[in-house]
């Protein structure tokens, strides 16, 4: 570096000379930090989204690099939130992407101290069986004298978290097996 | 709301920048209190008083819009004769049944048209219309628009009672009348001066006289002038030119009376005029991402898609017998044939026919409430042995959380599908059950299964908000492991189960194998097109073609439809719910971003917006005007009225259907087209609202000499685990002398699935605390900072303490009363741990709707941490003995003999 360069990197020296007489913006910045980039700016794509916290339903933009989600910012173009987030919304990236997701299958036998691993194929047959153990045990033609055609044999919580499709395959498939104890956040 | 909403906050902040007034009314100071110009600090659990107050005031000083009352409003019907107020009756309504805890509504009709049961037990005078005047229905013209918060009513001149069903049965038919208006017919008699006495004007005068400022101040703890205030401002702002609105969310739901509070601010608004304009309404504001669309597309107990009442055992045996019981007369919902048997032919395609009634016979029958408390207490029993959670965390979100795990402590298997490892998954092997000593891990016989589920980021889907509007999330990245979409699930264990089925002969199992289980998958995991699954939602032709309007749906089999209020989201087989035109290209109503049910309207009623002449009130709020010219509606919105009907039409005196409405009908929706001041049916307990005292509150009630809603749902769960505390002057009260309430923070979520394992949020709001006044931390020697331990009838959590000024102490009836503050987003597990508030709350419920009362209760508080092990319950146990309680307390009502109300 040249006597000329070093005094020129100076931050006093450029709040003289340059546009920043206060020294707040261009003179105070390091050669670190000039060379910064945001980290949205190398993204393979954006992916446009909701922010799926709270029912006011600002729009996100999704950034991915790589096949991996690497930030989530609002989306200026929704006439609901106009760029905007909360803190929770602004937190979706570790909600998506931090270490506390859980990526395998965990599996409590009766009585068991301790979760154990399953495949997820494994894992999705068992449950089936269960669902028509229990719709069995829990079936009833009549109740009082009534047709009812149902199983109290199992119930189902949740639904205000996911989207419309899910809701929808959940009543329709339950509703098929005679369920009738289908139930949400809604009501709580 | 710039706690739990802060972005939509940002439209109130524009508001007031243009002007606006902003008012606050919270137990506590919060972010939004702080940017209002007036915070009203009130007790938790007398919002009815309050707005009652000012629904007295407006009336006492004719500030109501006279013109918008007179047209809009049913102000001139007359009520008929039999009817009894709470003025006559000592704080109860005629028809009252004190064992059943249940009203009789035969009372409470116009005169000279009998509007029978709607909600409650609507099914089964439904089923005696269908044997006295033989169906007799009229093939009318539909609604647009499905309302949850409307009531039907059926009249069909046949006169009075038929048998009641129990108190349970009707109770659960108290949210199934959520789509349509009320099916009302007959001629009633109105009075357009108001001056008749039995005019619905008149019984509210009469009715709300008795919420003087005085009685506000005494039972809210708001002093008079704060109150006078609020009256002053609201009134000056609900004009030709101006208009209010109401936002509220939870702080009004979570109620034993939780209905009659959604009622009194309807009551007011309609005096006011601040319904089907723009900037009026009243708002809800929902909780989670897609709350909305999961009551639209239910997964709730008692409706079926788009608020068809799911059948019940009594009255339901056929397809014809149960749409005659349940289609309005009038209006819109008079094709509620049309909406069913689409979606039978959606669920049941090719097997559906008109020889088999279009499968309705598939469908599982009610027999009561099978709401989630009920299925609380039928896992307890062992009926219910398998259990899905998807997305939800009642070990800690759920009232009465020991009462939520002691129950999955009774499961055969257990499914949970989250992000991480939530309390739901985890309370067999460290809930506190386990460290009190109550439960032993080795003991527990249920089997779980913890599935990982994708995020919104890994698959394609719609929410819809809470204005109704549905917006699409496209997947960004594919999901890793073991993850997958709760598409995928539902899809693949559907698959598997009818695999395992097939071939089986069993009647038993043929709605299962019939079922149109067929969507596409994508990718390598087979994930399911999610756009096929909203094309069925949307509907097709016999073509295939997607329909655009749910007008098009027939009840010959012809149009399937998977939701009819949705028809149209996939109009031209487009997604319309994926339209992102920006705003800023748009004009402000931005009807090119997403889609609103119904019709893409954005507000509903928006008739009102013009005066009854066609013309907008002021050019201020000009909204959806007459075109004389055009002979149409047209304005900023899609009118929500029959296009091109004159507002000076009169309907010919035989008209059915929606023709039967004149052309200043504005609440569509209404068999009579007026928004009702007064439910003549409908509602489970009372045709007008009247403050009840919370089920357990330190307060006897300043108004009535009834202290708890007398047709409140408490008898279906009562439980050891769940007893309940005196209140008021009862004996043992003072044991429990302090006033609870609930809530949530701007930095975590609900019962804090999605945010406590967020080390963002967790940073920002790091610990379970107690916000308790100076006051109150003197009396209980609280320090701040320190630990508190807070008291109810079900459990002790401990908390740390907050001493702020934010919830103020209040006068109430002379004495200072103290409220404690809790958020409810804690639990065991996470970044950030804590005991969880619902460990407090009880199941006790409102009987519209089932929702549960956690919002105020009554507790004590007292310095130092909860003990550990045994102590715990055992400390529960010691409260409960030195305020007497035994299984009937809080349960029994013993109707007006005390001596603590004024009436």
């Amino acid at each position: 570096m040249g006597i000329k360069t070093w005094i020129e990197s100076w931050p006093v020296y450029r709040q003289l000379t340059d546009d920043d007489p206060l020294g707040r913006g261009s003179a105070a910045k390091s050669r670190t930090s000039s060379t910064l980039r945001p980290r949205i700016t190398d993204a393979d794509h954006v992916t446009k989204s909701i922010c799926p916290f709270c029912a006011v339903g600002c729009g996100q933009n999704v950034y991915v690099k790589e096949g991996k989600v690497v930030q989530i910012e609002g989306d200026p173009d929704s006439p609901v939130s106009r760029g905007r987030l909360c803190p929770r919304g602004s937190s979706s990236l570790q909600l998506t992407t931090g270490d506390a997701r859980e990526y395998t299958v965990r599996y409590r036998r009766p009585g068991g101290t301790d979760w154990e691993d399953l495949d997820l194929d494994t894992a999705m047959d068992m449950i089936a069986d269960r669902v028509i153990a229990s719709r069995a045990e829990g079936w009833q033609w009549e109740h009082e004298g009534k047709r009812v055609r149902r199983t109290m044999g199992f119930a189902s919580l949740g639904g205000a978290t996911l989207d419309n499709e899910e809701n929808y395959l959940i009543k329709k498939l339950f509703t098929a097996l005679g369920a009738i104890q289908i139930e949400n956040q809604a009501r709580i | 709301m710039a706690e739990c909403h802060p972005v939509g906050f940002q439209w109130v902040m524009e508001a007031k920048a243009r002007g606006a007034t902003v008012i606050h009314v919270d137990p506590r100071f919060t972010r939004t209190s702080a940017l209002a110009d007036l915070h009203v600090p009130l007790r938790a659990g007398t919002d009815i008083a309050f707005l009652g107050g000012i629904i007295n005031h407006v009336l006492q000083n004719e500030k109501y819009f006279h013109d918008y009352v007179v047209a809009y409003t049913n102000a001139a019907t007359i009520v008929g004769e039999d009817f009894r107020d709470t003025e006559d009756l000592a704080g109860v309504f005629s028809g009252l049944d004190r064992e059943d805890k249940s009203y009789d509504f035969e009372t409470w009709h116009y005169e000279g048209g009998m509007v029978q049961a709607a909600s409650g037990e609507r099914d089964q005078v439904g089923s005696e219309r269908v044997k006295e005047s033989d169906g007799a229905g009229s093939d009318g013209a539909r609604s647009d628009q499905a309302r949850s918060d409307q009531a039907r009513s059926d009249g069909d001149g046949s006169g009075g009672r038929k048998s009641r069903a129990s108190g349970v049965k009707r109770a659960a038919r108290g949210e199934a009348h959520g789509s349509g208006g009320a099916g009302i017919s007959g001629e009633f008699e109105t009075d357009e001066t108001l001056q008749h006495p039995r005019t619905v004007f008149q019984i509210l005068k009469r009715h709300f006289a008795r919420y003087t400022p005085e009685l506000v101040a005494e039972t809210c703890g708001v002093p008079e002038e704060t109150f006078l205030r609020v009256c002053e401002l609201l009134e000056e702002n609900s004009t030709p030119e101006r208009t209010s609105a109401f936002v509220y969310s939870v702080g009004w739901t979570h109620h034993t009376v939780g209905v009659q509070y959604i009622r009194t601010a309807s009551i007011l608004q309609a005096l006011l005029g601040n319904i089907g304009r723009p900037g009026g309404g009243i708002l809800a504001l929902r909780g989670h991402a897609s709350i909305q669309g999961s009551t639209d597309i239910p997964t709730l107990f008692n409706i079926l898609p788009g608020y068809i009442p799911m059948p019940h055992a009594e009255s339901s045996p056929d397809l014809t017998t149960f749409v005659s019981a349940e289609k309005a007369e009038k209006g819109y919902w008079a094709e509620l044939g049309s909406y069913l048997v689409s979606l039978l032919k959606s669920y049941w395609g090719p097997a559906a026919t008109p020889d088999n009634d279009f499968c309705f016979d598939y469908l599982p029958r009610l027999t009561g409430s099978h709401s989630s408390f009920e299925t609380v207490m039928a896992q307890l029993e062992g009926e219910c042995t398998g259990f899905f959670v998807l997305g939800e965390n009642p070990a800690v979100g759920s009232a009465n959380a020991k009462m939520q795990r002691l129950a999955m402590a009774s499961l055969d298997w257990l499914v949970v599908r989250d992000f991480s490892l939530i309390e739901s998954a985890t309370w067999w092997k460290d809930g506190p059950e386990i460290e009190t000593g109550e439960l032993r891990t080795e003991d527990i016989g249920t089997e779980v299964f913890f599935l990982p589920a994708a995020a919104h980021t890994e698959k394609d889907g719609s929410f819809t908000n809470t204005q109704r509007l549905l917006q699409w999330h496209h997947q960004a990245v594919e999901p890793a492991g073991d993850v997958r979409s709760d598409l995928w699930f539902l899809f693949h264990l559907g698959r598997r189960i009818r695999e395992k089925l097939a071939g089986s002969t069993d009647e038993r199992d043929r709605p299962v194998l019939d079922l149109t289980w067929d969507y596409p998958t994508k990718g390598s995991t087979d994930e399911p097109e999610a756009e096929a699954v909203l094309a069925e939602i949307n509907g097709w032709d016999g073509h295939g073609t997607p329909l655009s309007s749910y007008q098009q749906l027939r009840d010959d089999g012809s149009t399937a439809c998977g939701c009819w209020i949705y028809c149209g989201t996939y109009a031209d087989g487009v997604n319309q719910a994926a339209r992102r035109k920006p705003g800023t290209e748009q004009d402000w109503v931005a009807h090119e971003w997403g889609w609103a049910w119904p019709a893409n309207r954005r507000i509903l009623y928006n008739r009102a917006s013009a005066a009854p002449d066609g013309a907008p009130w002021s050019e201020r709020k000009a909204y959806v005007w007459w075109d004389p010219d055009e002979k149409k509606w047209v304005g900023h919105d899609v009118p929500d009225f029959s296009p091109t009907k004159a507002p000076d039409h009169v309907p010919p005196k035989d008209a059915t259907g929606v023709a039967a409405l004149s052309g200043t009908d504005a609440f569509i929706m209404q068999a009579d087209g007026k928004a009702w001041l007064y439910v003549p049916a409908g509602l489970t307990d009372g045709p007008l609202p009247a403050h009840y005292e919370p089920q357990e509150s330190p307060v006897a009630n300043p108004v009535y000499p009834e202290q708890r809603n007398p047709a409140r749902q408490i008898d279906s769960v009562v439980h050891p685990e769940n007893r309940f505390q005196p209140s008021g002057d009862e004996p043992g009260a003072q044991v429990y002398p302090y006033a609870l309430t609930t809530y949530r923070i701007a930095e975590h979520h609900t019962a804090g699935g999605m945010s406590r394992w967020s080390p963002y949020l967790s940073e920002l709001a790091p610990a379970m605390f107690c916000e308790v006044s100076p006051e109150l931390a003197r009396e209980r020697g609280l320090t701040h900072g320190g630990w508190a331990h807070v008291v109810t009838a079900r459990n002790v959590i401990e908390a740390r303490v907050m001493v702020t000024d934010r919830i103020p102490d209040l006068r109430v009836r002379g004495e200072v009363l103290h409220q404690v503050g809790l958020p409810y987003h804690w639990g065991a597990n996470g970044l950030v741990t804590g005991d969880a508030a619902n460990e407090l709350t009880s199941l006790v419920m409102d009987p519209n709707v089932h929702i549960m009362e956690t919002k105020a209760l009554a507790c004590d508080i007292r310095p130092g941490r909860r003990p550990r092990g045994p102590d715990r319950p055992a400390l529960v146990e010691s409260y409960r003995r030195r305020a007497g309680i035994t299984e009937r307390t809080g349960v029994d009502d013993t109707g007006a003999t005390r001596t603590g109300g004024t009436a």
